[in-house]
Order: C-alpha cells, then structure tokens, then sequence
C-alpha cells in the first residue's frame, strides 16, 4: 500500500497555499510535515483527508480497499476532537466506532463493539471514565478520547494534525507507542508537526518557502 | 438552630431531613380538613356544585404566583446578597410554580367551559397568567441550558426580576379591562364579598395548598443540592484520572 | 446500515439532552399562537375562523428556527469533518439528521395541537385536520430546512439568513397545509387535492432535501 501525492496544489481564499508539493508513503512508514504557521500543514492534511478540493495534482491510495474512496481509508485527528459534551465518554466512542467502522458490530465480543471499544479505552488509559458525561474531561483527556477514535475503527491512514498539542508527557509517550503499533501493524502516518514524532524513521517534507 | 444555619447547604440537609417528615403530615392533613370543608360548602344558587373548582382554582392561582414573588425574592438573594442557597431555592421553585400556573389554567378551563361555554377566552386575566405560565418555561429552559447550574443563577436571576413585572399585571387585569373573568372578590378593598361558607373552606384549602409548596419546595431544594453533590464528585472523579 | 442508525440516534439523544431540551421548540409554538390574538384581538369568532392559519404559522416558524444547530454544532466540534469522511453516502447521513430533527422537533409540535387549538377555540374536527396536515407537511419543513441548514454553516452566517432563505421555499407547504385543513373544516372545496399535494410536496422534499444539503456541505466547506 503506498500513499502517493503529485505536484498538488491548492487554493484557499484566492490564496495560493500550496504548489507543486509531491511525496510518497509506503505501508509501515510516517511522514512529517514541517514548516512555519501557514505554511499549509494542516491545508495538506485536509486535502488528502477529501475536506477540501484539489486545484492541481493527484492523490492516490494504491493498495487500498477498492470500492473505497480514499477518504473513507483515512482517519483525521485534527484540532478539534470532534465530542459530544452531552454524551457520556463510551457514547462518543459507541458512535464514531459505528458511524466510521461500519462493520456489524456484534462479531466482537460482548455485544456490539464491546471488546474494540474497551481495549480503545483502555490504550488511552480512559476506561475508567467511561460512563463519565464527555463534559468534564478535561482537554487533554478529551484529546485522548479523539485519539481513541482512530483505534475503535481500524483505517489504514491516519492524518494527525499537532498531535502532541494539549498531551502531557506520559500521554504522548502512549500516543508513540500507538503510533509505532499501527505503523508496524502495516498502516501509514502523515502528521504535521513543529516538534519530532518520537518514531525511529519518519521522513520529512518541508512546506513553505525554504 | 439559627436562622443563618439554613445559609449552610449540608445543614439545609440536615434541617430538611428532620422536617420534611412532618411537613408531609400536616399538608396532608390540610388536605383532609380542605377538601371535606369543601365538600360540605352550599352549591351555588347560579353554578351549582361546579362553583367547588374555586376551591382548586383559586388557590392554585394564588400560589402560582407567589412562587414567582418567591423565586423573585431568591433572584435578590443571588445578585444583591450572595446568598448560597439562593439559587438552589429559585431553581427548585420555577417547575412547582409551573405545574401550580397550569393546575389553575386547567381547572380555570374546566370551569369555563359548563359556565360559560368555552374552555378559553383571550382576556386580560386568562392572557397574562398564560403570559407567566411561558414565563415560567422560559426559566425552567434557562435553567438548562448551561450545564452548571452555578453560572445560569445570575442571567435566570435578571429575567425573573423582569418578569416579576407579570404579577401586578395579573392581579389588576380584572379591575383595569373588561373581562370575563370575574372581578376580585376576596382580596379588595371593602372586605371580600363571598359568602362566609364559601370562605371558609378557600382558606382552608389555601392553607393546605401552601404547606403543599412549602413541602414541595424543601424536597426539591434538597434534591438539588444532592444533584449538585452528584456531579462535583463526577468532576473529583475525572480529575483523579489524569495520569 | 449502522452508520446511519447511529447518527440517527445520537441526534435523538442530543436533542434530548441538550439546551432547552426538544420541548423548546414547543414552547415558541405556544408564543406564537399567544402573540397572534394579542395583535388580532381576542375576537373569538375571528380566531375561530383563522385558526388552521395561526396553528400552521406557528408550527412553520418553530420547526425552522430550531434548524440552524443542526449543522452548526457538529460544525464547531469538528464532527462535520468527520461525518463528510464516513462510510455512508452523505446524502444518507444528511437525511438521517433531518430524521432525528422531526422525530424530536416536529412531531412535539404536532402532539401539541389538541392544547393550542383549544384556545383558538377550534372544535375537534378542526383539531384532527390540522393535525393531520401538520403531521404530513412538518416533515417537508424541516428537510426543506436542511438546505438552508447547510447553506448556514457554510457561510457561516446564522441569524436571520436561513429563515430568509428557505421560507420561500416552504411556502406551497404552507398554502397546500392550511387548505387542505380548511377544506375538512368549511368545506365544500375537495380536501384530496391539497391533502395529495401536499403529499407529494412532502415526498420530494425527502429527496431534494438531503441531495441539496449534501452536495452543499461537501462543496461549499472549507
């Protein structure tokens, strides 16, 4: 499986944001992007996550599912966590595990979802909370919560936008190792970043002017 | 126990405990002696036995409003005095005011109907204690709107000091337009003009109605703070979980 | 399809939830038809006559109003994002939020037509027809809604731009409404005319409206 972006470009606002930008990603490797603030990191990630409209260039999953588009292969961990605060913490799960998994449920064990669900918790360390109304986490809780998102509903890509922003360090040392384990589990990273990811390999490509 | 105690929400706990018990008693009590008054009271010699809805009626408009005096006096209590309790009485108050507005609506209609022949009419009484039915909605809206109830206490305090504007409203309308709600009767100027025997038992029945709220509105504010024990001890919970 | 059941019911459960609860949308019901007879007087007679029209204003001006969150809210939490990279056809989702908007919004209203035409002073016939045009044209208001829901959180203006916007839209809805109410009340005029119209005005709606939505959302985001 290889992820592979050519010469894309993008226009936001009658603003060039980005040109000429090419890259390629194999099945078990990440790729950072660097560069200042609007550079177009976040512009990049919402492009390949089919949030936005590409003005020149081509976006490709080769490898992947074949009915498929490439959207509904990749996760998307952006700035905000995408919660409900009037939902208790397995119901934001129960949800997104439904809505983006779209698996029947009932294969895994204790009901529907019961066993992704709680393993998802428990990688994150919130199975404790799990009945605990989303309202009162606090923000670097409801980041782990987000990130729980992508382990209940297995896709092959998963787009990290500033992923270590609002993580303490024991949180982002867990957030590595997940990392590291979709990774050797066959997946593919693109996270843009200002900081290093903690993996051993990532390559780079840098935005913006040099 | 000093009246200040009651400023203390574990010894408002412990205050409610030790008299909600008898408090149910009496009302119910209240009630017995009520509602066999009224059962005794003469029919009418114009509306015949349906005149025995006044003695559900009329007390259940009286409280309805005095809820509002009440909640409206709670309203100061948070803006002027900072009074701890001050928003667990009002929040507590606004769904009993509700429900007792409606029960006089209701039977209000019930009455209308054999009476006069419709179940409602658009004049100034009728209108304007619909106008604080709404309002008490409104307030029971606001209440849930911000998801701590500490924060809404100051805006839902405000709104009901304007809204408190209703009651006076309410209790003129029938001498300020024509309406087909009868004129007051009982509290103006020269004395009331109904009969004793009808008089009698409204007063009993207002009494038993009054012990109802003032039970009612202990439970309730009790129930709050529990409510409000509940979910500090939620937030203490997803704190100790931080690591 | 499992996506669509659980976004269903989230809505639902939100709604519920939420804010002033699904009531909400009830009680501006009552504000409406309790303003109407202040301004028109409280001719009862009158009233009577222009019942069917205060009861439909009202349900029309309360099942848009609650509207403009729907796509809002999801908008502002980052679930949008989310939701236009799922496993089911946007159109789908989209309808199925509009769903879970009448379950919790326009059906109330409908429930609550026996209390508000009571103090028009409709009779029960009466009651029944609106109640039965209101239960079939509720659901062409709010998924004509969706349209403008969506057209909202892309400009991301609110206010007064999506009542603007999709009132026009809902207005045969409104004329085929009251008639076929007032065709049961006053007759002799044919009551399955509008009733069928109005049918079918409701019928498209499920279609066009989730289709507009969509390809609203999935061109117009940023």
């Amino acid at each position: 499986m290889r992820l592979v972006g050519r010469d894309i470009g993008c226009t936001r606002g009658g603003r060039e944001v980005l040109a000429g930008v090419s890259f390629s990603v194999v099945a078990g490797e990440a790729l950072a992007v660097t560069g200042r603030n609007g550079a177009g990191k976040t512009t990049l990630l919402r492009l390949i996550a089919g949030l936005l409209e590409l003005a020149a260039g081509q976006l490709e999953l080769t490898g992947g599912a074949a009915d498929a588009t490439l959207a509904e292969q990749v996760h998307y961990l952006g700035h905000r966590d995408g919660l409900k605060s009037a939902l208790s913490v397995r119901e934001n799960l129960e949800f997104w595990y439904a809505f983006l998994g779209g698996r029947d449920a009932s294969a895994a064990s204790g009901g529907p979802g019961g066993g992704i669900l709680q393993t998802a918790l428990e990688h994150v360390g919130l199975a404790a909370l799990a009945a605990l109304p989303a309202a009162y986490l606090s923000a670097g809780q409801r980041r782990r919560l987000a990130i729980a998102r992508l382990l209940a509903a297995p896709r092959p890509v998963w787009l990290l936008d500033e992923p270590t922003a609002a993580l303490d360090a024991a949180s982002q040392k867990r957030l590595t190792e997940l990392m590291r384990n979709h990774l050797a589990g066959g997946g593919i990273i693109v996270a843009a970043t200002h900081g290093p990811l903690g993996l051993d390999r990532a390559a780079e490509l840098r935005l913006g002017a040099a | 126990m000093a009246l200040i105690d009651l400023a203390n929400p574990t010894r408002f706990l412990v205050l409610a405990e030790r008299v909600l018990p008898w408090l149910m008693a009496a009302t119910l009590f209240a009630f017995a002696i009520g509602l066999t008054q009224s059962a005794l009271a003469p029919d009418d010699y114009q509306q015949g036995a349906t005149v025995k809805i006044m003695f559900l009626h009329v007390p259940s408009a009286w409280l309805g409003m005095f809820c509002w005096g009440l909640m409206s006096v709670a309203a100061l209590g948070t803006l002027v005095w900072r009074h701890p309790l001050a928003d667990v009485a009002a929040k507590a108050a606004a769904p009993i005011g509700a429900a007792f507005t409606f029960l006089c609506l209701f039977t209000g209609a019930m009455w209308g109907r054999p009476m006069w022949g419709t179940y409602w009419v658009w004049d100034a009484r009728l209108t304007s204690e619909l106008i604080l039915l709404i309002m008490y909605f409104g307030v029971i809206a606001l209440w849930r709107t911000v998801e701590n109830p500490s924060d809404a206490a100051r805006v839902v305090a405000i709104v009901t000091l304007v809204g408190a504007i209703d009651l006076p409203i309410i209790k003129f309308s029938v001498d300020w337009w024509n309406t087909l709600h009868q004129p007051e009767s009982v509290f103006r100027m020269g004395g009331p003009t109904i009969d004793k025997s009808l008089l009698v038992p409204l007063f009993a029945m207002v009494i038993a109605f009054t012990l109802l709220f003032v039970t009612l509105h202990i439970a309730a504010m009790r129930n709050e703070i529990l409510r409000r024990r509940v979910r500090g001890m939620l937030m203490l919970q997803a704190r100790g979980q931080e690591a | 399809m499992m996506a669509l059941r659980a976004i269903l019911l989230r809505d639902m459960r939100l709604a519920v939830r939420v804010g002033g609860g699904a009531l909400i949308g009830v009680l501006f019901f009552l504000v409406v038809v309790t303003l109407i007879p202040l301004a028109v007087g409280p001719n009862l007679v009158l009233l009577k006559r222009i019942g069917p029209a205060i009861l439909w204003l009202g349900a029309l001006l309360a099942s848009l109003l609650a509207l403009d969150r729907l796509f809002a809210a999801d908008h502002e939490d980052g679930s949008l994002d989310l939701i236009l990279m799922g496993s089911a056809p946007l159109e789908l989702t989209v309808a199925a939020k509009g769903l879970a908007h009448w379950i919790t919004t326009g059906l109330p209203l409908v429930v609550a037509v026996p209390v508000l035409g009571l103090l028009l002073d409709l009779d029960p016939l009466a009651i029944g027809a609106v109640a039965l045009t209101l239960l079939v044209g509720t659901p062409a208001i709010t998924f004509i809604g969706l349209i403008g829901a969506a057209i909202a959180v892309v400009l991301r203006r609110g206010g007064l731009l999506l009542p603007v916007l999709v009132l026009p839209l809902t207005v045969p809805v409104l004329i085929f409404g009251v008639s076929a109410a007032e065709a049961v009340i006053v007759g002799p005029a044919s009551f399955a005319t509008p009733f069928t119209i109005l049918c079918a005005l409701t019928l498209a709606s499920l279609v066009i409206g989730p289709a507009a939505a969509a390809a609203t959302l999935r061109h117009g985001l940023d």
